[in-house]
């Protein structure tokens, strides 16, 4: 089981970040959480400041983008 | 009309360079095209008379929307990739290790080149202050941010010149240093809120996946397109009210009504401008046509800058780590600060 977050405020990119999350998902065929944190403590607690960030596993893979679902997909096949 | 919708350059089937100088080569044909194009087309093809109220309506209207559109795609593009190389987890650590006056200076020209948005102002603050970045570097970063808007800036640059975008980016500059060694002097610390100071901010650690330059043409050409396509019926009204000031409101009403004697000229823009949040490009064609009809540039300058920077939203949002008072001393510097910019332009310059 993959763990995947979405870290933002619930902004529109971050709602764009999790559709291309879950879609990567699918694509990827792994079984995976995915959660939306939105507490603005806990963002800054994995270290990032500019939203959308995104994190598999506890790894921040990447911030303040918005990663196509394609992309997303290779990483979760790593 | 609802939006423009611009296709996506992920994975292009040309090679990256072929697609880049493409664009390029485009970009540069219909930017010199378009202003006989549209004489051609008001003129000519639908042979309205130039120096009547109709054709100069409608020449102003077919010249400026390519304009303003080929100026949004190409430079909101150039300078979103630009921004990529300086995240606020990069830049946080120049800022930390500095004193008050060269860490505000450097916060206020940092705030023009880093990414911002207001729905990551909270992480931004607290990542910032957790990091021992001043209060007063950090609003200096929040103020900037902003006040001097990207598209404001490269637009203004495009339809007025570099004076007067450059200008605006003093202004900005200014208001950013004096509010940020203003509130960094009057020691409001404990208008933060008490959780932000017991936070534990994570290590930070480099982002696993490094960017390739096409993941960052990309990503900027995938934020300008989403930007052009929101904001493309703010747009079309925008030039369209700039349009019919141009062709059919008299010189004479505007200067009387928004000119230098009428001290009240520059609070009312501020006070209209506040609603307008995020849609900079759409107001600027109609600053244009005001600009062009007699309105001084220190009233142009306040209602650009209130634009961007009197964001309800963003206060609201920054609410959840700072106490009233200092949200209202934030708000009231930078209030204060734009109807400043407002008085003095239009008492120095003619």
């Amino acid at each position: 089981m993959r763990s995947i977050e979405v870290l933002g405020s619930g902004c529109p990119n971050c709602q764009r970040l999790e559709a291309n999350a879950r879609e990567a998902v699918a694509m990827a065929g792994v079984e995976a959480d995915v959660r939306h944190v939105t507490d603005p403590r806990e963002i800054v607690r994995r270290g990032v400041m500019s939203t959308p960030g995104l994190v598999i596993d506890g790894e921040v893979v990447s911030t303040g983008r918005i990663p196509s679902a394609g992309d997303i997909a290779v990483w979760l096949s790593k | 009309m609802t939006g423009l919708a611009l296709p996506s350059l992920r994975r292009p089937n040309a090679p990256l360079p072929l697609v880049a100088g493409g664009a390029a080569a485009a970009w540069l044909v219909g930017w010199f095209a378009e202003a006989p194009a549209a004489d051609w087309l008001a003129f000519t093809v639908l042979r309205l008379e130039p120096g009547t109220h109709l054709g100069d309506a409608v020449a102003f209207f077919l010249e400026d929307l390519p304009k303003v559109l080929l100026l949004l795609l190409g430079i909101v593009t150039v300078v979103t990739l630009i921004r990529g190389f300086f995240p606020p987890e990069r830049i946080r650590p120049i800022l930390a290790g500095r004193g008050l006056l060269p860490g505000t200076f450097a916060a206020a020209g940092l705030g023009i080149v880093t990414p911002f948005c207001s729905c990551s102002a909270v992480p931004l603050f607290i990542g910032f202050v957790e990091a021992g970045v001043p209060l007063g570097v950090t609003f200096a970063f929040l103020i900037s941010s902003p006040m001097v808007n990207e598209v404001a800036l490269v637009l203004l640059w495009g339809l007025f010149g570099p004076g007067i975008a450059l200008a605006y980016m003093a202004a900005g500059l200014t208001v950013a240093i004096l509010g940020g060694l203003l509130i960094g002097r009057l020691r409001l610390e404990r208008y933060v809120e008490d959780y932000v100071w017991q936070l534990q901010t994570g290590k930070m650690r480099p982002i696993s996946v490094r960017l390739t330059w096409a993941d960052r043409l990309g990503d900027a050409w995938d934020y300008t397109r989403t930007l052009v396509h929101k904001i493309f019926p703010y747009l079309l009204a925008g030039i369209g009210l700039g349009a019919l000031i141009h062709g059919y409101v008299p010189t004479d009403l505007v200067a009387s009504i928004g000119g230098r004697s009428n001290l009240l000229a520059v609070p009312i823009v501020v006070l209209l401008a506040v609603p307008m949040y995020s849609n900079a490009a759409g107001t600027i064609p109609i600053v244009q046509a005001l600009l062009g009809k007699g309105l001084p540039l220190g009233t142009t300058l306040a209602f650009m800058m209130a634009v961007t920077a009197i964001s309800l939203p963003e206060f609201v949002i920054l609410r959840r780590v700072i106490k009233p008072p200092l949200l209202a001393i934030f708000a009231g510097v930078v209030t204060t600060g734009i109807l400043a910019i407002g008085f003095l332009f239009n008492s120095l310059i003619g």
